[in-house]
C-alpha cells in the first residue's frame, strides 16, 4: 500500500525579552538554579502576574508576519494540572481567544519550488522550570530560574506531508523569529523547541489517521529523524495488524528510536477556564500599524529581492536569505564587489565550507565580508585567477594578512599579464615538449581539444598559476595552429 | 483606652493625651486577658509591635500627624507580612513565614499604623462562622456560644470586644459584612479593584476584596484611605482617584433615592431582622431619604452562580499549595504523587477539600459549560440586575444576613444551610459593587445588621449614609458584657 | 446529575487531594447536597448572555519590559520544606 504522512507541528519559541511575561525578573540563560525565580514565579501565596508589554508585542509582530488575523482582544486562561516544576500547579496560557489567529508561511523545497503552511494560531503563554534528575539522593532536583520566561506557542495546520518539509518549516519559522528579533532561536539552549504531531494514511484517503505527538525534539536533524522514524513504525504497526494509539511519545536520539511517554499520560483533564488575575488584553489599531510600519525586510521579501535585483537562481536566494546574518554578510560582500553572482558563489562555496568545517556561525566567520569582496575585486580585474583566490582566501581565513591586496603583495600572488612575458614562457614550454606539438599538430580536431589541456596545464605548471588563464589559452592556441 | 474609637485615639494621640506605645501596650495586655476566651488571634506580634508604635511616636514627634499615625490594628491572617507567620488558618501554611509583605500591609504601616497581630479567620476564607480555621473557631463575644460569622471572624470578635479598635478583612462571598452583623460593628466591602490584592491570599480572585471592620463608619473611612488606592502589582487593581471618604461623611442624605429590594424579604428572612430593615430606613426617611421598591429579579440565582465561580477559581488558586516550596509537606512522601495527595489531604481541612473538588468538578471536561460558563453569564444577569437598579436608586437597602449569629456546631454538618446565610451578600461580589453592613439593632440580644449596596465606587455614598445614621442612632456603641 | 464514588475519587486525584476510604460516602453525600444546590441555577433563561468574567469589565494593563527582581534565593529557600544546591528537592520524577 502507499502511504501519506501527514505532519502538524507546535513550536515553542522562547521570546527574547529582558523580563519574564508576568513578573521582573531576568531570563538570562544558565543562571545559578532559583536566582532568576521571584515571587511570582515561584507561585508564593498572594502573588499576582502583570503582563509585559514587550511579550505582546513581539507575538504582533509574528502575526504581522505570517499575514495572521490580530483579534481586538486575547485572553490568558489558565492550564490545570500538577507538575514540580509548574509551581502555581496552572500554566498560564491562552486557549479559547489567542493572540494570534490564523496565518500562513511559505517555506521553499529542496527543489527550488515553494508550498504554503497554514499557521492555525499562535499564542503567549509562560514557561515551567526545569527538573534535573540526577541523583539528589534519589530526589528530583527542581530549578524555577525558566519558570515565566515568555513563549509563542506557533501551531501549523496539518499541511506537512514528509520530514522534509518538517525540517523546511521549522527552519522557515527559525528564520523568520530571527528576522524578527523576536527569538534567539538557540535550539541547543530550548529557545526554539518542537512537537511533531505524526499519522499516517493509505494515499488517497481523505480522513486523518490517529496521530502521535513527538515531543520536544529539539534539532533540525531530530525532527527529521524522529519523523520518520515515528512514520515506519506506524505504517509498520498498521501494516502488522495494529492500530495507532493517539499518545505523546519522546524521541531517544541515541537509540534513535520515539517510545511511548503513556506511564506520565494518564487522562489529562487540565480544566481551562479564563485567569481571574488577568484582564482582557485589547490591541488597538494604531499599536499594530506602528509594528507593521517598523517591520524589517521579511526572509520572503529578501528572497524575492535577491532573485530580482541580482538575477540569483531561487535556490541560490534562498540559501542567501535563510538566515538574516548571511543575508546581510551577502550584501556586505556585494557592496564591496558589486557582482552578485561571484559574492554568491563564494558565500555559498568556500566561505559555507570554511564554517562547516570549524563549525562556525556567519558572524564568527574568520574572513570578514569587506575581506571577501576585496578579493572578489581582484578577480574581476584579473589581479588574480580563480585558483589563486582560493590560496588567498585560505590565507586571509588563516589571518595571515590584513587584505586581499596584503596576502597577493606579500605572497608574490599577482597575475602575469604580460603577453611578452606569457609568450616567452609558452615558447619555453613547447620547446621541452616538442613530441607533443608534432602529435598535436598531426591530429584531427576531436583530439586535439584533450590535448589542448596538457599544454594549457603545463603552461600554468611553469608559470607557478600565476599566468593569466584567457591570455595562456588564446595565446597558445595561436602558437599550436599558427 | 480600649474603648476609643480610631477618630477618637487620632485626636488623642495628637493632643498628646496618650503615646502610641502606651495605647498599644494596653491593648496587647488587654488581647493576652481577654482573648483566650473568644482565640480572634492566630499571633500576636507584640515586640514588633511596641517598635512600630514607638516609631509612630518618634514621627509624631518629628512633626507628623496622619490620622492612623500610632493606630493599632490588626491583619487577617491571609495578608502576607514578611517574617511573620501568615497561616490564612490552615495547616498547610502552619509554619509559612511570608517572605514579602502585601500592598494593604505595606500601605497601612507606610502611614504609621500598628499592627498587633494576625487574626484568625475561616480557613483560606471559606466560610461564614469562623468554625473551619485549623487554629480553633472564634467565639462572638455577644456569646460565647455562638459563631462571630467568617470568613473574617477573628478580625470581628477581636474588633467586637475592644481588644482593638479596627481590622483589615476580606470579603469574597460576605466575609467582611457578615461578621460585622453578627457582632455589632460596621464592615465594608469596598468596590471590586478598590483595594490592592497583591499579598492578599487568593481564595475567588473574581471576588476577593480587602476592607475594614471597625466600630464607626468613621473608622471604617479612616481605615479605607490607608487601604485603597491603585497598585501597578495588581493587573485588576483600579487605577481611579480614591475619593475623600472623611470629607464625604457629613454631607446632608436629602434627596438620597433609596430602594428596597422586594426579593430581599421573602421567606428564609427572621422577621424582626426584616423590622431592623425597615427601622433603618424609617430613620433614613427622618433625614431627607426617599424610599420605593426595587426588583432583583436574579437574586436567588446568586448562591449557586457564587458556590460553582469562587471553588473553580479557588480550586486552581489553591494548586499551589503542593509541599514543594513552602509551607505543610507530608511526613516521607513515597512518591510525587504521593507527596502532593497526602501534603494536602492533610494540610487542607474539610470544607477546604470540599469547594476544591466542587470547583475542579465544575471546570472538568464535560460539566464546564453547564457549570462554570452557566454561572459566568448568571453572574451578567446579577450584575444586570444592579446596573438597572441604580438608574432608579441611588442606595440599596437590606438585611445583611437571614439570621443573627447561629450555635458553634449548628450548622457543621451541613455545609448547604450555611451556604444559604450568603444570600443577602453575595451578590455585590458577583457584581462588584461596594456594600456595607452596619449595626441596626439586636434581635433575643443578639446584634442585627443591615447591608447598604451602593454603584461602583460610590464607597464615600455608603460611609456617609452610616455614619449619618449612626449619629442618630446608638446600636453601633452597644459593647458586649464582660469587654 | 448525581456523583457516583468514582466520580469522586476521579475529581480527588484531578485535585490531588488523598482522601481516606472511609470518608468517601460522606464526601459523595455532601457533594452532591452542594451540586443540587448549585443545579438550581440550570432553569435560569441565559440564552444570549454573554459570560462575566471580571465585575468590571476592565482591560488588562502593560508592564514596562525591565528587569526589576534581585536574587532572593535564600530567603525564599529559607522557608521550603527540602532543598539543596540551590534546588527544591521532590521525591523522584519518573520521566
Amino acid at each position: 500500500m502507499q502511504w501519506e504522512t501527514v505532519i502538524g507541528l507546535e513550536i515553542h519559541a522562547q521570546l527574547a525579552t529582558q523580563s519574564k511575561i508576568f513578573s521582573g525578573s531576568a531570563t538570562t540563560f544558565g543562571a545559578e538554579p532559583n536566582t532568576q525565580a521571584s515571587l511570582v514565579d515561584l507561585g508564593m501565596p498572594g502573588t499576582l502576574p502583570v503582563l509585559n508589554a514587550e511579550a505582546v508585542r513581539m507575538a504582533c509582530k509574528f502575526g504581522l508576519a505570517i499575514d495572521a488575523e490580530i483579534a481586538a482582544s486575547n485572553v490568558f486562561a489558565r492550564k490545570n494540572y500538577f507538575y514540580p516544576d509548574l509551581p502555581k500547579g496552572y500554566q498560564t496560557s491562552q486557549m479559547d481567544h489567542p493572540i494570534v489567529g490564523k496565518g500562513f508561511l511559505d517555506i521553499t523545497l529542496e527543489d527550488g519550488s515553494s508550498k504554503r503552511i497554514g499557521i492555525t494560531r499562535a499564542h503567549l503563554e509562560e514557561d515551567a522550570g526545569k527538573s534535573l534528575h540526577e541523583d539528589f539522593h534519589g530526589m528530583t532536583g527542581i530549578d524555577l530560574n525558566r519558570a515565566g520566561t515568555p513563549l509563542l506557542e506557533i501551531v501549523s495546520e496539518p499541511d506537512i506531508r514528509s520530514a522534509k518539509e518538517a525540517v523546511a518549516y521549522v527552519k522557515a519559522i527559525h528564520a523568520l523569529v530571527r528576522y524578527l528579533g523576536i527569538c534567539d532561536g538557540n535550539m541547543a539552549e530550548g529557545s526554539l523547541r518542537c512537537d511533531c504531531n505524526v499519522s499516517v494514511r493509505p494515499k488517497g484517503q481523505a480522513a486523518f489517521g490517529t496521530r502521535a505527538e513527538i515531543k520536544n525534539v529539539n534539532s533540525f536533524r531530530f525532527i527529521e529523524k524522529a519523523i520518520n522514524h515515528e512514520v515506519q513504525r506506524q505504517i509498520e504497526l498498521i501494516e502488522d495488524g495494529g492500530t495507532v494509539v493517539q499518545e505523546t511519545r519522546l524521541y531517544d536520539p541515541n537509540k534513535d528510536e520515539t517510545r511511548s511517554m503513556r506511564s506520565k499520560e494518564e487522562a489529562n483533564d487540565y480544566r481551562y477556564f479564563p485567569c481571574p488575575d488577568l484582564l482582557p488584553v485589547v490591541i488597538e489599531r494604531s499599536f499594530l500599524e506602528e509594528i507593521r510600519a517598523a517591520l524589517p525586510e521579511l526572509p520572503v521579501q529578501k528572497r524575492e529581492r535577491f532573485e530580482r535585483e541580482f538575477a540569483l537562481s531561487a535556490y541560490d536566494a534562498s540559501v542567501l536569505s535563510a538566515s538574516r546574518e548571511l543575508a546581510d554578510y551577502f550584501e556586505a560582500v556585494l557592496a564591496v564587489c558589486a557582482d552578485a553572482k561571484l559574492a554568491a558563489n563564494w558565500v555559498m562555496g568556500e566561505l559555507s565550507s570554511l564554517l562547516n568545517k570549524d563549525n562556525l556561525e556567519i558572524d564568527q566567520s574568520p574572513v570578514s565580508a569587506a575581506q571577501l569582496g576585496g578579493m572578489i575585486l581582484r578577480i574581476k580585474d584579473n589581479t588574480i585567477s580563480g585558483k589563486i583566490a582560493k590560496m588567498v582566501f585560505e590565507a586571509l581565513a588563516a589571518g595571515e594578512g590584513a587584505s586581499a591586496d596584503e596576502v597577493i603583495e606579500k605572497k608574490g600572488l599577482k597575475q602575469v599579464t604580460d603577453s611578452g612575458a606569457i609568450e616567452a614562457m609558452l615558447d619555453e614550454v613547447l620547446a621541452a615538449n616538442a613530441e607533443q606539438v608534432e602529435q598535436y599538430r598531426a591530429s584531427d580536431e576531436a583530439k586535439r581539444g584533450k590535448m589542448f589541456g596538457f599544454f594549457v596545464g603545463q603552461a600554468m605548471k611553469a608559470s607557478k598559476g600565476k599566468a593569466n588563464p584567457g591570455q595562456v589559452n588564446q595565446l597558445l592556441k595561436q602558437k599550436l595552429e599558427g | 483606652m480600649h474603648q476609643l474609637t480610631l477618630a477618637q485615639i487620632a485626636r488623642g494621640l495628637a493632643a498628646k493625651d496618650f503615646s502610641a506605645v502606651e495605647l498599644s501596650a494596653a491593648l496587647l495586655a488587654r488581647i493576652q486577658q481577654l482573648d483566650p476566651q473568644l482565640n480572634s488571634f492566630i499571633t500576636v506580634t507584640a515586640d514588633q509591635a511596641l517598635a512600630q508604635a514607638a516609631a509612630a511616636d518618634a514621627r509624631r514627634a518629628a512633626g507628623e500627624n496622619g490620622a492612623l499615625l500610632g493606630a493599632p490594628i490588626a491583619h487577617k491572617d491571609l495578608f502576607c507580612t514578611q517574617g511573620v507567620l501568615t497561616t490564612c488558618a490552615s495547616k498547610i501554611l502552619h509554619n509559612f513565614k511570608a517572605p514579602y509583605d502585601a500592598t494593604v500591609v505595606d500601605k497601612l504601616a507606610a502611614a504609621g499604623a500598628v499592627s498587633l497581630g494576625k487574626l484568625n479567620m475561616d480557613e483560606f476564607a471559606m466560610g461564614s462562622s469562623n468554625e473551619s480555621s485549623h487554629y480553633g473557631a472564634v467565639k462572638n463575644p455577644w456569646n460565647l456560644e455562638r459563631v462571630p460569622g467568617g470568613s473574617s471572624g477573628g478580625s470581628a470578635a477581636a474588633v467586637a470586644a475592644r481588644l482593638i479598635p479596627a481590622a483589615t478583612g476580606t470579603d469574597t462571598g460576605g466575609s467582611i459584612r457578615q461578621p460585622a452583623a453578627l457582632t455589632n460593628l460596621t464592615g465594608l466591602k469596598p468596590t471590586y479593584g478598590r483595594v490592592s490584592r497583591w499579598g492578599m491570599i487568593a481564595y475567588a480572585s473574581s471576588l476577593d476584596q480587602g476592607g475594614p471592620i471597625a466600630r464607626t463608619a468613621e473608622d471604617c473611612a479612616l481605615l479605607l484611605t490607608g487601604m485603597a488606592g491603585f497598585d501597578a502589582k495588581d493587573s485588576t487593581c483600579v487605577d481611579v482617584p480614591v475619593d475623600d471618604y472623611l470629607a464625604a461623611l457629613n454631607q446632608p442624605l436629602a434627596g438620597l433615592r433609596i430602594g428596597l429590594p422586594k426579593e430581599y424579604f421573602g421567606a428564609g428572612l427572621d422577621g424582626r431582622i426584616a423590622d431592623a430593615v425597615l427601622a433603618v430606613v424609617e430613620e433614613l426617611k427622618k433625614l431627607g431619604a426617599t424610599v420605593k421598591e426595587i426588583s432583583l429579579p436574579n437574586m436567588q440565582q446568586a448562591i449557586p452562580a457564587y458556590y460553582v465561580i469562587a471553588p473553580a477559581e479557588a480550586s486552581s488558586n489553591l494548586s499551589r499549595f503542593d509541599g514543594v516550596r513552602f509551607g505543610y509537606r507530608c511526613e516521607n512522601p513515597q512518591n510525587l504523587e504521593d507527596l502532593y495527595k497526602r501534603s494536602r489531604g492533610e494540610g487542607f481541612g474539610a470544607e477546604v477539600q470540599r469547594r476544591i473538588m466542587v470547583g475542579t468538578y465544575a471546570l472538568s471536561a464535560g460539566y464546564y459549560d453547564a457549570y462554570y460558563l452557566k454561572a459566568q453569564k448568571v453572574r451578567r444577569l446579577i450584575k444586570n440586575d444592579f446596573v438597572a437598579a441604580f438608574d432608579e436608586v441611588d442606595l440599596i437597602v437590606g438585611p445583611t444576613t437571614p439570621n443573627p449569629a447561629w450555635k458553634l456546631g449548628e450548622k457543621s454538618s451541613d455545609p448547604v444551610s450555611a451556604y444559604l446565610e450568603d444570600i443577602y451578600t453575595i451578590t455585590a461580589n458577583l457584581a462588584g459593587i461596594p456594600g456595607l453592613s452596619m449595626p441596626a439593632g439586636f434581635v433575643d440580644g443578639l446584634p442585627v445588621g443591615v447591608q447598604l449596596l451602593a454603584p461602583y465606587f460610590h464607597e464615600a455614598r455608603l460611609l456617609n449614609v452610616a455614619h449619618q445614621y449612626q449619629q442618630v442612632t446608638d446600636w453601633h456603641t452597644r459593647t458586649p458584657s464582660g469587654f | 446529575m448525581a456523583l457516583e464514588r468514582s466520580d469522586v475519587e476521579k475529581i480527588a486525584h484531578l485535585a490531588r487531594l488523598g482522601l481516606a476510604e472511609v470518608e468517601i460516602p460522606r464526601t459523595t453525600e455532601t457533594l452532591n447536597n452542594i451540586l443540587g444546590l448549585i443545579d438550581q441555577m440550570q432553569a435560569v433563561d441565559t440564552d444570549g448572555i454573554e459570560p462575566l468574567a471580571h465585575p468590571l469589565e476592565a482591560t488588562q494593563r502593560l508592564r514596562a519590559d525591565v528587569v526589576t527582581e534581585t536574587n532572593r534565593r535564600d530567603a525564599y529557600q529559607a522557608i521550603a520544606p527540602a532543598v539543596e544546591n540551590g534546588l527544591y528537592l521532590v521525591p523522584k520524577v519518573i520521566e
